[in-house]
């Protein structure tokens, strides 16, 4: 089964890390997400820019609305996602504990994928 | 990241919302920040045993206003006055507080806040000062370091920025919003020049006022989330951070500076410079372009160019002549001349710089340009005076030094 991993967080406590704190988070990520390689669970990872970055567009409308900033105000914000192939929720509530060693704080939603395309593009 | 370095950023992050909810209970900037700080002490008490709290800025606030509702209750036994009719919600439980976090309430708290600290009546100093202090928490003498002075003259600055604030009776009504765009300027103003405060520092005092620049982009980044749709704001963002990323490249590691041309574009920071060009970007599409956004567009042709010889020089050419209308000020002429310089020549640009002579005449730049010109130009005697002027009013000694290479060369 292949799952999403949907990073929330409080945008305003990651933007206060210091460099060297989001360094050392990421590199303790970096040991989890290297073993899943190797076991050939990891799909593709992205980390989000900040939601002030974001732009919605609101298509309940027509014509569709284009509005500045994240779909929803949100106490914890979409900061990034993990593709994950897992054998169950269970492989895939390890994995979230694990990855969430690296910080304190915020929230995993672990969501079974329905369908993926791989469509290739890579930034 | 261990616990108790998780608490302190997690406090970091609430203080400006903390502080200006409190400040809308108590108008009392010393009072609210206060009650602030002993809800941080208590935080730092109670969290490592029962686990932080879910909304850690609610959690502050129902603190620190409970903890100053009894300082002020003490206080008003000792003096006789009745003082709590002059709060307003004294009644809230921290679930109702927590609900109108998510309102309009926080997004005019942390405004009127930013407002208080950016009052007109303030010089600009002081509004600096006063906006790491309150709104970024810095301690006075973090903030006494990065600007250079002792601890004591910025305690007394702030002291001072305090008092005339209490003085001028500020309103605590959210401005309306001809006011509202006026102050938004004066604010925008005050982060940009928190922002150079940092990147202009070099050499020994850079460890100190390199968090500025942080700090701006911060502050910056807070404005936006209260004003996501105004383009301003965005290119001023976005200018910072196109900016910032080319930090650990300015230097060399002895120090001295490295121009643009010369820096290893490798080091630029990437995710900063997306994040940059994302929101220029965003507020280009706004089409109400201003000089934050112009400044960010040439910041972006920069950052777009892999090699400094795959630089679009007329564009950048034709964004300064835009700024010059907008912003006329000599400084950015003196810009234009060098993009000038690098599509028409040295001549073209020295003929640009030379008239610029009367009003610059005391600006490191102009005589360090100019010099770089007449050299290029192989008119090495004027060059040699023009370098001596400019190492005359050199601010830092890694400017003294990048200019006595150019004299070094000269020989």
């Amino acid at each position: 089964m292949f799952y999403a991993l949907l990073c929330y967080h409080q945008e305003d406590i990651v933007c206060a890390w210091t460099k060297e704190e989001d360094d050392a988070v990421m590199q303790k990520l970096a040991v989890v997400q290297e073993r899943l390689v190797k076991a050939g669970k990891l799909g593709p990872v992205a980390r989000l820019l900040p939601t002030t970055a974001a732009t919605t567009l609101r298509k309940d409308q027509d014509p569709a609305l284009v509005l500045d900033g994240p779909f929803a105000e949100t106490k914890e914000q979409l900061l990034g996602f993990y593709l994950l192939d897992c054998a169950d929720l269970e492989e895939a509530l390890a994995i979230a504990r694990e990855l969430g060693a690296a910080n304190p704080g915020g929230s995993y939603e672990i969501r079974p994928v329905g369908l993926f395309h791989d469509g290739g593009a890579r930034p | 990241m261990d616990e108790a370095r998780w608490i302190g950023t997690t406090l970091t992050a609430a203080r400006p919302q903390a502080v200006a909810a409190l400040l809308r209970y108590f108008r009392d900037l010393d009072l609210a920040e206060e009650a602030f700080q002993e809800a941080c002490l208590r935080a730092l008490k109670t969290w490592p045993q029962n686990g932080p709290p879910r909304d850690a800025a609610a959690w502050l606030i129902f603190v620190g206003r409970n903890v100053a509702l009894d300082t002020v209750r003490r206080q008003a036994k000792q003096t006789g006055l009745p003082p709590e009719e002059a709060f307003s919600d004294t009644e809230d439980t921290e679930a109702e507080i927590a609900e109108r976090m998510d309102g309009s309430h926080y997004r005019d708290d942390v405004l009127r806040l930013l407002f208080i600290c950016c009052h007109p009546e303030l010089p600009t100093t002081q509004q600096i000062a006063l906006a790491l202090r309150i709104v970024s928490g810095l301690s006075v003498r973090q903030i006494a370091r990065a600007f250079l002075i002792s601890e004591a003259a910025m305690e007394q600055r702030i002291t001072r920025a305090k008092a005339r604030i209490a003085r001028a009776e500020v309103p605590f009504e959210a401005p309306g919003a001809v006011e509202r765009s006026e102050r938004l300027g004066i604010v925008a103003a005050m982060i940009y020049l928190v922002f150079n405060e940092g990147y202009s520092a070099a050499g020994d005092t850079s460890a100190a006022r390199e968090p500025l620049c942080d700090e701006a982009i911060r502050l910056a980044r807070l404005l936006l989330r209260l004003f996501p749709a105004e383009p301003e704001i965005m290119g001023l963002t976005a200018l910072m951070l196109l900016q910032h990323a080319r930090t650990a490249a300015r230097f060399d590691a002895d120090g001295a500076v490295v121009l643009l041309d010369q820096q290893d574009r490798g080091r630029w920071n990437q995710p900063m410079i997306a994040e940059g060009l994302a929101l220029l970007d965003k507020a280009m599409r706004h089409r109400r372009p201003g000089p934050y956004q112009v400044q960010a567009a040439i910041a972006a042709l920069h950052a777009r160019a892999t090699r400094p010889e795959d630089t679009d020089w007329g564009q950048i050419d034709l964004l300064y002549g835009t700024l010059e209308i907008m912003q006329p000020s000599p400084v950015v002429t003196l810009n234009r001349a060098v993009a000038i310089s690098k599509l028409r020549g040295p001549e073209a640009a020295l003929a640009m710089v030379e008239p610029l002579g009367d009003k610059l005449s005391g600006y490191f730049h102009y005589h360090g340009l100019r010099g770089a010109l007449l050299m290029q130009l192989g008119r090495k005697k004027e060059a040699r005076e023009g370098f001596m002027a400019a190492i005359g009013l050199a601010t830092t000694p890694a400017e003294a030094a990048h200019i006595r290479t150019h004299l070094d060369a000269l020989k």
